[in-house]
């Protein structure tokens, strides 16, 4: 058993056998994690005494003849998850000081499948970003390159399972926040159906688009995940009751007979070619697969960007107000209660926090509403619509997952160029889809001497993950793309 | 809309933000060029479309009446990351009429 | 009612004096918004106890103190609430409705947003019937009633009458935060203070008769605004109104709207206008004072909430609610004054303690009698009940026991005195009336014969008495019958004694 490299499947048989104790997990992983972070600068905070803790508690399951799906398994978390006794910052200076006092139903889930949380990791300041560069806190490396960003706004457990930190993590994706930086760190980010994971203790960016998923090596491990944290909570109203069909025990081995949807809109011409040659070649591995292309269209993809960016803000600045000063987080004290509110979200917030609750402000604001956000909603319904057809052609779409490969800090100081790194994966948010980034490959950055890893984007209809991480495994299982890649400077560690 | 419509320092005060003036300087031109972008959606028809609040069918999702104490806090809990508290309250500073 | 007495009040020009004349010129317009708890046993999106007092911060969770991370989920029993409350006035429960949020910001709302209800409430239109202390009856279309979320307390400390303005900080209890709340929403129907009145007295009638809310006006379980303009009368246009705010007793509605009528009378009679703009009562001061004009108005932001899925309410559900109504407090007093023929007084009475209506109904439907039984009801039941600090409901005379008692009194089997010593029996010891009668003896002689062996018993006895009638002093008639009533020991039908007497003191 090799606690750092194996699989999240391979730990847990090996803990549920009794063949490795959680107990020694924890302790190799507590010194690993430390020392990879100390480059990758993922985790905002370790925690060895919870790791510990919850590994006794596995052992004593386990001895007493309990078999659990994630035993042993190390598990990082996104700072914007409330783990009970954690600080919880969500990246930002407003939550500094917070400790939660509870639990979010899908880590709770995890925990009670046996995973051993390693630690909180970093992201852009309330998931607001698409480089991980918006943190209050840390300036989380890419494994595969120190110079270059991971990606966000699941910066930290992207590359906390990129860099061999941890087997398996947790993020938030609202417009790309999980696939994006899967695909800059050469791991499987899996963003399930709006709806199938609780947001209870998820840190709202934006209510009707967020959606905790997984990051791993490999498809299997994202399943293993996803089905335990899937399904109905009652103290989430969005959280769909519906049935959910275990997904790892049943993937597929290859693509015959699956329609491959191309979209025309996402014209890769636009990429620069070294990238246009790893997804040309992504789509030829499909059709070797047994898959059919087929050209399908979404009149509306231009329009992802300008939607997203009314939504998202709209929702997320009232999301934020709850930020005060009041019962918790900063407090920078005023003359008046008006006064303190005012300074201490001017102090507490960044630059990227601001923007959005100030467009989302103004586009909900009076006489402003139904030209933004009112046409936004209607938008998001040709959204729907234009997938629910494309879907009529086809079982599965595929696209880049994001249009470059990580680019070095600071590259994007223009906010509007840095949303649109997220053109291919905002349309399928919109529409709630089910979609992940699996890896497809590399290119070397112009900028660059070193490949850069690259991940292909898959969504499909609402509520059949089942068939979508069927598609990916068998996509994965014939390329090897993750295996082909390791990152350079945490490869030995 | 161009940015200059945009009246930063009115959104600001609604959203409870002190912004500097160089905050108000560099977020102008920003939030102006992001609105254009977002001005293409005009473009789009959606003439006669429904809005979409929510992308899942789910309707009617409800509780029924009654207590859950697992999930109540402690008042020491519930206190515990207070910026200040008096007498098991939270303090905030003195109230102006206006705000209500 | 106050207002047709003259009110002065001091301007920065001359005083006007508000005689009925210049009042009776001027036509108040009145709208009413009114917050209502509903009961129900938990919050409203939470699991924490929707419960008055409580040390604070004690009946708190992540949701209701909106901690990051936290999710409402909607209480089913307050939805259904309002479809009952809606229905009861005749409102249209639309299909489709969902939450919306309102954006501000205040320290007592922890989410600086409050879930409500924006352009799709739950209930639509209907009417309120009210009526009136002097048996006028009105009636106020409701707008809509919505259902939202309720705040936290705060209490202001560092002044020393506990208000805002002088205060330096404020301490924030979250115990009453997310507790459900339905607004009701008047069309500006209402024409003056005493209307106002009524029409929330039929309110909260109607809601505890529901039990939708216990509508404890001590625990600030319903508070309300108005919105206030005056117009000369006759004419058809609105005038500028102004909303009264932080009104939380049925007086100082009262009080609050008739001030608020004299100012604008004032004010337009000494050449100003009125200004639309927010004025709080002030209960001390008996005025209201301007918080803040519209202009400053906040922009509240609403958009649909989020974290919530649509409500569809189906006509199954519609019907399944409409089919557990029952008469409204409205209908019952119509009943009672113009089936029954009580009067307004004692309707009123009546209507107010819906329980002990239910049991007056009981005992209506039993005896047939419906005056005779509010007598007793009102009467005699009601001073034990009193003296004894017990509800007559939850007492030991049963509603057919009392309607036995009224059959006993209409047939003449007893007298009144009697009536009254059964009901006392009753009171203590329950059990039929006709039962107490017997075992005690109490049934009414109406026998001619041995009701005349009496009377000519106690004519014997007072030859001078007999005397004085015959020479005319008639009026001693009362003292003989008494006599008779005393020797009879009550029993004697006092009729009969009487026809006896005059029959016997005339013929001889
Ligand atoms: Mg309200
Ligand atoms: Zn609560």
């Amino acid at each position: 058993m090799d606690p750092i490299h194996d699989s999240a499947r391979a730990l847990a048989r090996a803990v549920n056998a009794r063949d490795a104790s959680a107990a020694e997990i924890a302790e190799a992983l507590i010194p690993h994690a430390a020392r990879a972070d100390a480059q990758l600068a993922a985790y905002l905070e370790l925690t060895p005494e919870l790791m510990r803790a919850q590994a006794r508690r596995v052992d004593e399951r386990v001895a007493a003849g309990e078999s659990l799906p994630l035993a042993g398994v190390p598990l990082a978390i996104k700072d914007n998850m409330c783990v009970l006794g954690t600080r919880t910052t969500a990246g930002s200076k407003i939550l500094e000081n917070f400790v939660a006092p509870y639990t979010a139903t899908a880590v709770q889930r995890l925990l009670d499948a046996g995973a051993l949380p390693v630690g909180k990791t970093n992201l852009d300041e309330f998931a607001m970003g698409s480089s991980g560069e918006n943190s209050a806190y840390a300036l989380t490396k890419n494994p595969y390159d120190l110079d270059r960003v991971p990606g966000g706004s699941s910066a930290g457990s992207a590359a906390a399972v990129g860099g061999f930190a941890a087997t398996v993590s947790l993020g938030s994706d609202t417009g790309g926040s999980i696939r994006e930086p899967a695909a800059f760190c050469n791991v499987v980010g899996f963003k399930p159906t709006y709806g199938r994971v609780s947001r209870y203790g998820l840190i709202a960016f934006a209510s009707s688009l967020d959606q905790i998923g997984p990051f791993a090596r490999s498809v299997e491990d994202a399943a293993l995940v996803y089905d335990v944290m899937a399904g109905k909570d009652p103290l989430d109203a969005t959280s769909v009751d519906r049935a959910v069909e275990p997904t790892a025990g049943h993937l597929r081995e290859d693509l015959r007979g699956v329609k491959v949807g191309i979209v025309k809109e996402f014209d890769l011409a636009k990429l620069d070619p070294a990238v246009r040659a790893c997804y040309e070649a992504a789509y030829a591995d499909l059709e070797r697969l047994g898959a059919e292309l087929v050209e399908v269209t979404l009149p509306t993809a231009d329009y992802g960007v300008a939607t997203y960016y009314l939504i998202a803000p709209a929702e997320c600045s009232s999301n934020l107000a709850r930020f005060d000063g009041v019962r918790y987080g900063l407090r920078v004290d005023g003359p008046d209660v008006g006064a303190m509110y005012e300074r201490t979200r001017a102090a507490g917030f960044g630059p990227e926090v601001k923007r959005r609750i100030l467009i989302g402000t103004y586009a909900l604001s009076s006489g402003y509403y139904d030209a933004y956000y009112l046409k936004a909603q209607k938008a998001r319904t040709r959204f729907a619509e234009d997938f629910a057809r494309a879907f009529e052609r086809c079982d599965v779409i595929a696209s880049p997952a994001a249009s470059t490969t990580a680019f070095k800090f600071n590259a994007k100081s223009d906010p509007l160029a840095m949303y649109l790194m997220d053109y291919y994966t905002i349309p399928v948010s919109l529409a709630g889809l089910p979609s992940l980034s699996v890896p497809c490959g590399a290119a070397v950055p112009d900028d660059g001497t070193r490949p850069m890893p690259l991940g292909l984007q898959l969504a499909t209809p609402l509520f059949t993950e089942r068939a979508l991480l069927g598609y990916a495994h068998a996509y994965e299982r014939a390329t090897q793309h993750a295996q082909k890649l390791t990152p350079p400077e945490t490869a030995n560690a | 809309m161009p940015a200059d419509r945009i009246d930063i320092r009115h959104v600001a005060r609604l959203a409870r933000l002190a912004l500097t003036d160089d905050e108000i300087a560099t977020f102008g031109p920003q939030l102006g060029s992001l609105m254009t972008h977002v001005d293409a959606l005009a473009q789009l028809d959606t003439e006669n479309v429904p809005a979409t609040a929510q992308v899942i069918p789910s309707r009617n999702v409800q509780r029924g009446d009654a207590l859950r104490p697992a999930t109540m806090l402690t008042r020491e809990a519930a206190l515990q990351n207070a910026p200040q508290a008096q007498a098991g309250y939270f303090r905030v500073p003195r109230i102006i009429a206006e705000e209500g | 009612m106050s207002t047709t007495n003259p009110v002065i009040l001091s301007s920065s020009k001359d005083d006007v004096v508000l005689t009925p004349e210049l009042l009776a010129k001027y036509e108040p317009v009145i709208g009413i918004e009114c917050h209502v708890e509903l009961k129900t046993v938990s919050k409203m999106f939470c699991g924490c106890p929707n419960a008055f007092g409580g040390e604070p911060n004690t009946k708190v969770c992540p949701v209701c103190l909106a901690l990051p991370g936290a999710l409402p989920v909607p209480n089913a029993a307050a939805i259904e609430h309002m479809i009952r409350a809606g229905l009861a006035f005749g409102a249209t429960i639309p299909p489709h409705s969902k939450f919306d949020r309102k954006n501000y910001f205040y320290p007592d709302m922890p989410k600086n947003y409050q879930i409500s209800q924006y352009d799709m409430p739950l209930t639509v239109g209907g009417v309120v019937r009210y009526w009136l202390d002097d048996g006028r009856r009105g009636e106020c279309r409701l707008t809509r009633i919505h259902l939202e979320e309720d705040t936290g307390k705060s209490t202001h400390v560092g002044s020393t009458d506990g208000r805002l303005a002088a205060s330096t900080s404020s301490l924030v209890d979250f115990n009453r935060a997310g507790v459900p709340l339905m607004e009701c929403v008047s069309e500006p129907d209402i024409r003056s203070a005493d209307e106002a009145v009524a029409y929330l007295e039929t309110l909260a009638r109607t809601f505890r008769e529901l039990g939708v809310s216990d509508v404890k006006m001590e625990e600030g379980s319903l508070r309300c605004d108005a919105n206030v303009s005056i117009r000369l009368r006759g004419a058809t246009e609105y005038g500028t109104k102004a909303e009264i705010k932080n009104m939380n007793s049925f007086r100082s509605v009262r009080r609050a709207i008739e001030s608020e009528i004299a100012r604008q009378i004032q004010v337009v009679e000494s050449g100003g206008r009125v200004i639309q703009e927010t004025r709080g009562w002030d209960e001390a001061a008996g005025t209201t004072h301007s918080q803040r004009s519209k202009e400053q108005a906040h922009d509240y932001r609403y958009f649909p909430d989020p974290d919530l899925v649509p409500i569809d309410v189906s006509a199954d559900d519609v019907a399944r609610v409409r089919a557990t109504l029952v008469e409204t407090p409205y209908e019952r007093y119509v009943r009672y004054v113009d089936t029954y023929g009580i009067d307004t007084k004692r309707a009123t009475q009546l209507v107010d303690d819906h329980v002990l209506a239910a049991w007056f109904d009981a005992a209506v439907a039993a005896s047939n009698n419906a005056l005779a039984t509010v007598a007793f009801v009102l009467g005699d039941l009601a001073r034990l009940a009193n003296e004894s600090g017990t509800h007559v409901a939850q007492g030991k005379v049963t509603p057919a026991a009392l309607a036995e008692l009224v059959g006993l009194t209409q047939s003449n089997a007893i007298n009144s005195k009697g009536a009254k010593q059964v009901l006392e029996t009753l009171w203590t010891d329950g059990g039929s009336a006709q039962a107490i009668v017997e075992r005690e003896g109490l049934a009414q002689v109406s026998d001619r014969g041995a009701v005349e062996a009496i009377v000519d018993e106690v004519l014997a006895a007072n030859p001078k008495v007999v005397d004085d009638y015959r020479a005319g002093k008639t009026n001693v008639l009362g003292f003989l019958t008494g006599a008779v009533m005393k020797a009879s020991r009550g029993k004697a039908n006092p009729a009969l004694a009487q026809d006896l007497l005059k029959e016997k003191l005339s013929s001889a």
